[in-house]
């Protein structure tokens, strides 16, 4: 029998969340006090939801591990948030953003969710401009739009290149009116450590207070996780370098599925891997496709020199030049979904046209001479001058561009040394969000009664794949929007269960776990640290569970990590103690919980014999390179149960995707 | 890049916890390569210091690409380092030269207590926030309509650059008061540069400068220090904005 009830109301699809939250018990304001709700984790997601709660009246306590709730990765977001606003007058509507999503998910997104995302997103920036989050704005003082891979319209709004930042400052600045009024009490360098589970229903958390390293007990009557992506089992990622999974992980362990671990992100426009000592990849954001082309030499001669140093890109002809997104798929151009654009690159450094002089070979041009020579003409012509020379208009374009993309031209610099008006930049894929996650049915409840899971930690509505611009668009949905009236629904069979205590065997259970865990490591004695153990799983994810995955590659990942996690316990060494600050120990934790996960993701990449999406299966591609999905046998979500840390263990199942409302259909761009 | 490998001594604050003492540590590092970020060569010195068995340098540090403002350290003098418009985890070695010797230090103030070696407590700021940097708009998304109120383009690029700030301290540890000024000038300016945080705007900067000076933070006395080392660029104006706000405020609840 199947765990699984999506749990999905009736109706039409655009009827189907005005219909649910009709029928949603209510909680009366006089009864929200004497309810507590755990909020794990503060970036756009948690701190969306916990302001939002806290605001109805509940008493919430919210947790991240960083030193303030500001600084959670959602800060780092870059291009844009999407919102069927149709403020540009260009066809968007609800439809076509619901549309769009479930196509750039490659068909394995649930539709009621995508649908339920669609139609609030426009009050998402209606919340953010009252809050006083500064979008970019046009000359008339209304928003400004831009494009986003995987559309033909203009529906993304922006701050500069700064828009994540500008979003969870905002979040921030309503969860810091909440704690003000003491409606919120916040715990920052806070790290969750497990979840306690009274009568099957998640009750509490174990924090560890990371400045003393104290382990406090927190009860609640429901707990809400948003801890974010698990895109750090790679080692190497765009993401934060605390980002980890071990939240979500845990409450997987204590019984939430965990579904579609292998659909991951990997993002065409970063700047290319340098060293062995590198500790993280930037993302150079998508909404650079607006502006630049890429391209590589049509010559394999050409790429070499350039690799050898003997020519520089300016110096290839324009015929000589393969701007092969644009010739395979005219339609969209350089602006093809992200696993469609990152697949392009690796075949074309494949085929050895590659022009970064690093190990690999790996990476490919993104040119903006072309726009910056338009833009500046346009520029020009709005002065009034309408025979620009080819100076003024690089002058103009230049300054246009750096209006845009300034902070990120600046990033580029201070990365490679490389000036990015003058040259083209360099860029690669790298690994950048997780569109798996905890299962949660449409309430955005796992399948752990009262445990709730949002944001990148959970699964929901991204299918194999997301596009951008729409992750802030879901955290934030999810947290003013969603989670108020599912949480409420909910705790309303809660109001006479009265404050649940800490001194419970279940609490003492799960302290002592975490006790033991902790001494396990600090006594290890080993001779590696943490970090050597890290960096080798992150080859093996990369190597044989990246962009391109096979059945030989993946069984080999499957026992290579499996022999890692047993080497990892007998020698990994953590210096310290336990109570002291030890990001040393924070990190052992973290690992450990990435290396069972980073197991699991090749298991579920294996049994999915089908590419689509970000999933990528070599034995499964048409004549061109393209994705071959198989519906007959993997329309599906496939949810793991957790058995033990070896994750070949694990049990699968399968909640079965319907289109009623979207004819499912081969994907296609060109 | 032309890589180059580079041998280094480092002078590294070390202090076990807020209460203990601590002092400048020597340690010499080779072969660090010039295309590193400053906090990849912490991390190879960590590396090294964990295979002898010694105790790693605590630092805080998330992002690495300068928009968390979580990373901070004093380098020879200067908050964020010697390069200008960065903060220290996009700092690249290629800015020293063999031989050199680097100082380390974390941010010195009053207001920011430190936790332990290079990491300071900067709650602080926080608790600015929370006193009274929000608009009081309940999150109902319904308000009104995002272009209901149309916001000339040069206000919303000038609340866009005071919002800029990553609140990451560098403008009061590089101020002899250790003066708060233009991080909460910063806020301040956003909100009173736009029609929502108009309505509070006189409450909203008595508040927030009444919990700057609980929180022991210094007098502004124009050195204008902050801006010169504030990676993001924050103007002094915003300061002058802040002053205009408060003077307007103290007169009308006066
Ligand atoms: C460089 C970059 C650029 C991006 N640009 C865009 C973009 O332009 N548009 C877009 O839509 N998306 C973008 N994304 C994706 C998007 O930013 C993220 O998916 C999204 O912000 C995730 O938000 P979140 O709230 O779920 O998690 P996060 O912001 O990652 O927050 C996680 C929170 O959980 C806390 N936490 C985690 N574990 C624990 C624990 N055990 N105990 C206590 N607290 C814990 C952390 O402290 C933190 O507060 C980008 C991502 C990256 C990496
Ligand atoms: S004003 Fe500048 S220096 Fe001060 S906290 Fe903000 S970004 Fe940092
Ligand atoms: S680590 Fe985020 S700003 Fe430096």
């Amino acid at each position: 029998m199947s765990k699984l009830n999506s749990r999905i109301p009736e109706g039409p699809i655009a009827e189907k969340w005005t219909n649910h939250k009709n029928h949603m018990k209510l909680v009366a304001p006089n009864n929200r006090p004497k309810i507590d709700v755990i909020v794990v984790g503060t970036g756009l997601a948690g701190a969306s939801a916990a302001a939002s709660l806290g605001e109805m009246g509940y008493n919430v306590k919210a947790f991240c591990f960083q030193d303030s709730p500001r600084r959670a990765h959602s800060i780092a977001a870059q291009g844009g948030i999407n919102a069927a606003k149709n403020y540009q007058n260009d066809g968007d509507s609800v439809y076509r953003l619901f549309y769009d999503t479930i196509k750039g998910g490659d068909y394995r997104a649930r539709e009621a969710n995508v649908h339920r995302l669609a139609e609030v997103s426009g009050n998402i920036i209606d919340q953010c401009v009252a809050q006083g989050v500064p979008f970019a704005r046009e000359y008339g003082g209304l928003l400004d739009n831009r494009s986003f891979g995987g559309t033909q319209v203009q529906r993304t709004f922006y701050a500069a290149g700064q828009t994540g930042q500008q979003l969870l400052l905002g979040a921030y600045s309503a969860l810091s009116r909440q704690i003000g009024l003491g409606r919120v009490k916040m715990y920052h360098r806070h790290e969750m450590m497990d979840l306690v589970k009274i009568d099957g229903k998640a009750r509490g958390i174990i924090a560890r207070n990371l400045v003393t390293g104290e382990l406090e007990r927190h009860s609640a009557h429901a707990v809400v996780i948003a801890s974010g992506g698990y895109g750090n089992v790679y080692f190497l990622s765009t993401n934060a370098m605390g980002s980890n999974v071990s939240a979500a992980w845990k409450v997987h362990k204590r019984g939430a599925l965990f579904a579609n671990p292998c659909y991951v992100q990997i993002h065409p426009t970063c700047v290319p891997v340098h060293g062995t000592n590198q500790s993280k990849l930037t993302l150079m954001s998508e909404s650079l496709r607006n502006s630049g082309r890429i391209w590589v030499p049509k010559k394999k001669e050409d790429a070499e020199a350039i690799r050898a140093g003997k020519l520089k890109p300016t110096q290839i002809a324009e015929e000589d030049r393969d701007y092969y997104l644009e010739r395979r798929y005219p339609a969209f151009g350089n602006l093809v979904p992200r696993d469609v654009a990152s697949r392009a690159a690796k075949e074309r450094c494949d085929a050895g046209y590659g022009i970064e002089a690093n190990d690999t070979n790996e990476g490919v041009y993104l040119d903006f001479a072309s726009e910056i020579k338009s833009k500046g003409k346009q520029a020009a012509y709005a002065l009034g001058d309408h025979d620009p020379s080819e100076e003024r208009m690089i002058e103009l374009g230049k300054k246009w561009i750096e209006e845009k993309y300034g902070n990120l031209f600046q990033m580029y610099q201070k990365i490679t040394d490389e000036n990015p008006y003058e040259t083209p930049m360099k860029i690669y894929p790298a690994v950048h969000y997780t569109m798996g996650g905890v299962w949660v049915d449409y309430n955005l409840q796992s399948t752990i009664e009262g445990c709730f899971v949002t944001g990148e930690a959970n699964f929901s509505d991204h299918g194999a794949n997301r596009l951008g611009a729409s992750a802030l668009m879901q955290g934030l949905a999810d947290g003013y929007f969603v989670l108020p009236y599912t949480v409420s629904d909910y705790l309303a069979n809660e109001i006479r269960t009265g404050k649940i205590a800490t001194d419970s065997p279940e609490f003492d259970a799960a302290e002592n776990e975490v006790k033991e865990t902790i001494d396990r490591f600090l006594n290890n004695n080993g001779s590696k640290s943490v970090d050597h153990f890290h960096k080798r799983l992150g080859l093996i994810m990369w190597n044989k569970v990246g962009m391109g995955r096979s059945e030989q590659g993946l069984k080999q990942a499957i026992e290579e990590i499996g022999l890692l996690r047993e080497e990892f316990y007998k020698d990994v060494y953590v210096p310290g103690s336990s109570d002291e600050m030890n990001p040393e120990l924070e990190k052992v934790m973290r690992v450990a919980d990435l290396i069972e996960l980073g197991q699991l993701m090749a298991v579920d990449a294996l049994h999915r014999e089908e590419s689509c999406g970000g999933h990528f299966r070599e034995e499964h591609q048409d004549s061109e390179g393209e994705t071959l999905r198989d519906d007959e046998n993997f329309k599906y979500v496939g949810a793991w149960e957790y058995n033990g840390s070896d994750s070949k263990q694990s049990t699968l199942h399968k909640e079965d995707l319907n289109y009623e409302f979207i004819k499912i259909a081969a994907r296609n761009y060109k | 890049m032309a890589s180059k490998f580079i041998n280094i001594t480092l002078k590294i604050w070390r202090q076990k916890n807020s209460k203990a003492k601590g002092a400048l540590e020597t340690y010499t590092l080779n072969d660090v390569s010039t295309d590193s970020s400053f906090l990849e060569m912490l991390d190879q010195l960590n590396e090294q210091l964990i295979n002898e068995k010694q105790s790693p340098i605590a630092f805080d540090h998330d992002c690495r690409e300068g928009i968390c403002g979580m990373c901070s350290l004093y380098i020879n003098g200067r908050a964020h380092g010697p390069d200008t418009g960065i903060t220290t985890c996009q700092l690249h070695m290629r800015m020293f030269k063999d031989g050199d010797t680097i100082y380390v230090e974390p941010w010195r103030s009053r207001a920011f207590p430190i936790i332990k070696d290079l990491m300071v407590d900067r709650s602080a700021f926080d608790r600015i926030q929370q006193a009274g940097g929000f608009v009081s708009v309940n999150t109902s998304g319904r308000t009104m309509d995002a272009n209901a109120i149309p916001i000339p383009k040069a206000d919303a690029d000038k609340a866009f650059e005071a919002a800029a700030c990553i609140g990451c301290g560098a403008c009061v540890a590089s101020c002899k008061n250790g003066s708060a000024m233009l991080f909460v000038g910063a806020k301040v300016s956003q909100y009173a540069l736009l029609p929502q945080g108009k309505v509070e705007a006189t409450d909203r900067v008595l508040n927030m400068v009444r919990q700057m000076d609980e929180e022991g933070f210094g007098n502004c006395t124009n050195t204008g220090a902050c801006e010169i080392e504030c990676p993001k660029g924050i103007s002094i104006e915003n300061i002058a904005r802040m002053n205009r706000e408060f003077l307007k405020g103290a007169l009308t609840k006066a």
